[in-house]
């Protein structure tokens, strides 16, 4: 028999307002087992802002403050300084946010975070586009994929979120998928224990977003990995180091295939797109040997 | 006590420091800056054991103090003009968390064109955000204004954010000498911040949340009552700050020499200063004039004006901002204020003091002149001094 890796506690109830099959409300519930109850979340506008549940309901066991959609950064930086004048140092601050608060109108006070060695977590749940709103089209979402706002398939290719953590140069920032919950939360309670800024980039499908029936979420994530799109990896002082060794991939075509949204991709892009991952997968792993 | 010469923006950083504040966040914009520079020094001096948060915007200096309070702590900012505007959108987050954040704003014009001069367009831009808005003539008014504004805010009948104003150059660059209080002496006048409601891990809740139709009207109207408990209030705070300091500023609505004058002037800031002064020459010769300084334009002093206006024969208004299309804002409340009652006097609105245009004492006899006449027939709204150019290109 094997040893259940993941703590028990459950520091999220059992009710909130997400869709059916919405992987954030599996982001949220590792991120908080790793952290455990002595933890303060800030959430920005984002789905999250309305899964925790009219006034005066709230989802979560841990102190839960919705913020404006782009001051995500500072308002952890905030709270983090108020802990501190009140001799609260124990307590860990977190920054949830979506994609759309994160790399688009969140950057700056991301930045802003990042370079002022704030002792927070900054989570970012990806779901690719501004899914509360509607689909529409973020920095975030990959090339070829439609939204309300891209009907034919966005043009643009997808802000790489790491590379711009990273040139930051901050003591710890890796990647997290909901279908590989031992490596999320092992790297969530590894972040726990060390000080300054700390950013994780989580995968999060969604189901009437990227068109796949709600019940493929874990399958779908699964995919993103498998194939190299999503890859699972930490950079820690600057060390890079692939948590999942994804030596026989999947094709992306396959992901692809498993979402409506890129169901009008041309057979030319899905390549280009093929190209992409593999090309990234190699940088991955050359700067894994780098370091 | 120990008198220090002190600029506008030293008495604002000053009070900062005396208040105990314990999370700073700021973003430099000139004529503010030295204020945060200022406080930037007293912390790493050790001087101020607070926190300083260097942000990278105006917009995220008010989120960190709003986050910052909502975790218990007593938080302080400043900023002017543009920064004003842009943390337009947090102001509101502020009234809805019924934060007792304190702001310090130095007047400035707004962009396009630049212009770094008094102009209170910034602020009274500001003013449907249930922020209360104290409008200062002195550098001492700025110094003990922050105490007050402190214990008011923080009161848990009022819990709103407030403003304390200066304007630019006029105050924040010009010294005079002020009365310090002792840290004991205002320890003793404002104690410590300890919200009901905090970010407790011992006691977990939500702040923030989703209010439907159901509740968020009463949320707004709770802020509603709020506000006019901190008018009622503020007479209270500013009798205590008096017994204590042996100081007053006069309330909501300051008065001079308006007894049985003829002609009386409202305005808002440093403009009042030189009013007194024309006030006096006038009521030398004569002449029964006198003025009226609001200085706290939110909550506007309702009762304050129909009680001055009910014994007087003219009031002019003097705006340094306008509202285009309508009235100078405080011309617009005012005209607002004594429309309940049965005999008004009469009203007429200037605009002045714009971008930093100086307000001379000879500028303010010609208002008191004008209005000495009465109605005669002239604009409801006089624009001062206006220059009237033409370029030679421009046909029409």
């Amino acid at each position: 028999m094997t040893r259940l890796t993941i703590p028990a506690e459950e520091l999220m109830n059992g009710g909130h307002l997400a869709c059916p099959g919405c992987a954030a409300t599996l982001v949220m519930r590792y991120l908080l087992k790793g952290l455990g109850p002595k933890t303060i979340v800030a959430v920005p506008a984002c789905c999250w802002a309305v899964m925790s549940g009219p006034f005066p309901d709230t989802a979560l066991k841990v102190p839960l403050y919705d913020c404006a959609f782009e001051a995500t950064g500072a308002v952890v930086s905030g709270i983090r300084a108020a802990l501190d004048a009140r001799g609260q140092r124990d307590i860990t601050v977190v920054g949830f946010a979506g994609d759309g608060g994160t790399v688009d109108i969140g950057l700056q006070s991301l930045s802003g975070m990042l370079e002022r060695g704030t002792d927070a977590l900054y989570l970012m749940y990806d779901n690719e586009a501004y899914m509360n709103t509607g689909i529409q089209r973020s920095g975030a979402t990959p090339l070829g994929a439609w939204t309300s706002t891209t009907p034919r398939g966005k043009g643009d290719r997808k802000k790489d979120i790491m590379g711009i953590v990273l040139a930051h140069d901050i003591p710890y920032a890796a990647t997290v998928n909901v279908a590989f919950p031992e490596d999320f939360v092992r790297k969530v309670t590894k972040a726990k224990g060390i000080h300054g800024p700390r950013f994780f980039h989580a995968l999060s499908p969604c189901p009437p977003g990227w068109r796949y029936p709600a019940e493929k979420s874990i399958e779908v994530a699964r995919l993103a990995t498998e194939s190299r799109v999503f890859p699972l990896y930490e950079v820690e002082g600057g060390r890079v180091r692939i948590t999942r060794r994804v030596v026989h991939p999947v094709p992306v075509a396959e992901y692809l295939g498993a979402q409506d949204r890129f169901g009008r991709l041309s057979e030319a892009r899905a390549s280009e797109i093929q190209a992409t991952v593999d090309a990234r997968w190699a940088d991955l792993e050359r700067r894994e040997k780098v370091a | 006590m120990a008198k220090q010469l002190l600029s506008g923006n030293g008495a604002q950083a000053l009070a900062a420091r005396l208040a105990r504040v314990q999370v700073i966040a700021a973003y430099p914009i000139t004529p503010q800056t030295s204020i945060v520079e200022y406080l930037a020094e007293a912390v790493e001096s050790g001087a101020l054991p607070a926190q300083y948060l260097c942000v990278e915007s105006e917009h995220s200096a008010l989120a960190a103090c709003l986050s910052a309070a909502a975790t218990g702590a007593r938080t302080y900012t400043a900023t002017s003009s543009q920064g004003l505007a842009l943390m337009h959108e947090i102001l509101h987050y502020a009234t809805g968390q019924r934060a007792p954040v304190v702001m310090g704003v130095v007047n400035r014009a707004l962009a396009m064109p630049w212009n770094i001069w008094t102009d209170h367009s910034d602020t009274i831009s500001q003013r449907d955000t249930g922020w209360l808005q104290f409008y200062c003539e002195s550098n001492q008014e700025v110094l003990d204004t922050v105490l007050q504004a402190y214990r008011l805010c923080e009161d848990p009948d009022v819990l709103l954010p407030a403003m304390v104003i200066e304007d630019a150059f006029s105050l924040s660059h010009t010294v005079e000498g002020v009365e310090v209080p002792e840290a004991a002496e205002v320890d003793a006048f404002l104690p410590k911040f300890e919200p009901a409601f905090r970010l407790d891990v011992e006691s977990p809740g939500h702040m923030g949340g989703l209010l439907g139709p159901d509740l968020y009207t009463e949320h707004r109207y709770n802020i509603a009552r709020a506000t006019d408990r901190a008018h009622d209030l503020l007479e209270e705070v500013e009798e205590e700050f008096r017994r204590r300091f042996g100081r007053y500023h006069g309330g909501t609505l300051d008065l001079y020499r308006t007894d049985d004058a003829d002609a009386v002037l409202v305005a808002m800031g440093t403009a009042a200063g030189t009013a007194r002064v024309v006030v006096d020459a006038l009521r030398d010769k004569g002449v029964k004039v006198g003025l009226a300084r609001l200085r706290v334009f939110r909550p506007f002093p309702l009762e304050e004006i129909r009680a001055l206006a009910k014994d007087v024969n003219s009031i002019g208004v003097l705006d340094r901002s306008f509202t285009f299309g309508a009235f100078g804002a405080v011309h617009g409340e005012i005209a607002a204020a004594v429309q309940a009652l049965p005999e008004r006097p009469f009203l007429r609105g200037y605009i002045g003091g714009l971008g930093g245009r100086d307000l001379t004492p000879e500028v303010l006899e010609g208002i008191f002149r004008d209005l000495l006449k009465g109605d005669d027939g002239g604009p409801e709204v006089e624009w001062v001094g206006l220059r009237r150019y033409r370029h030679p290109e421009v046909t029409r």
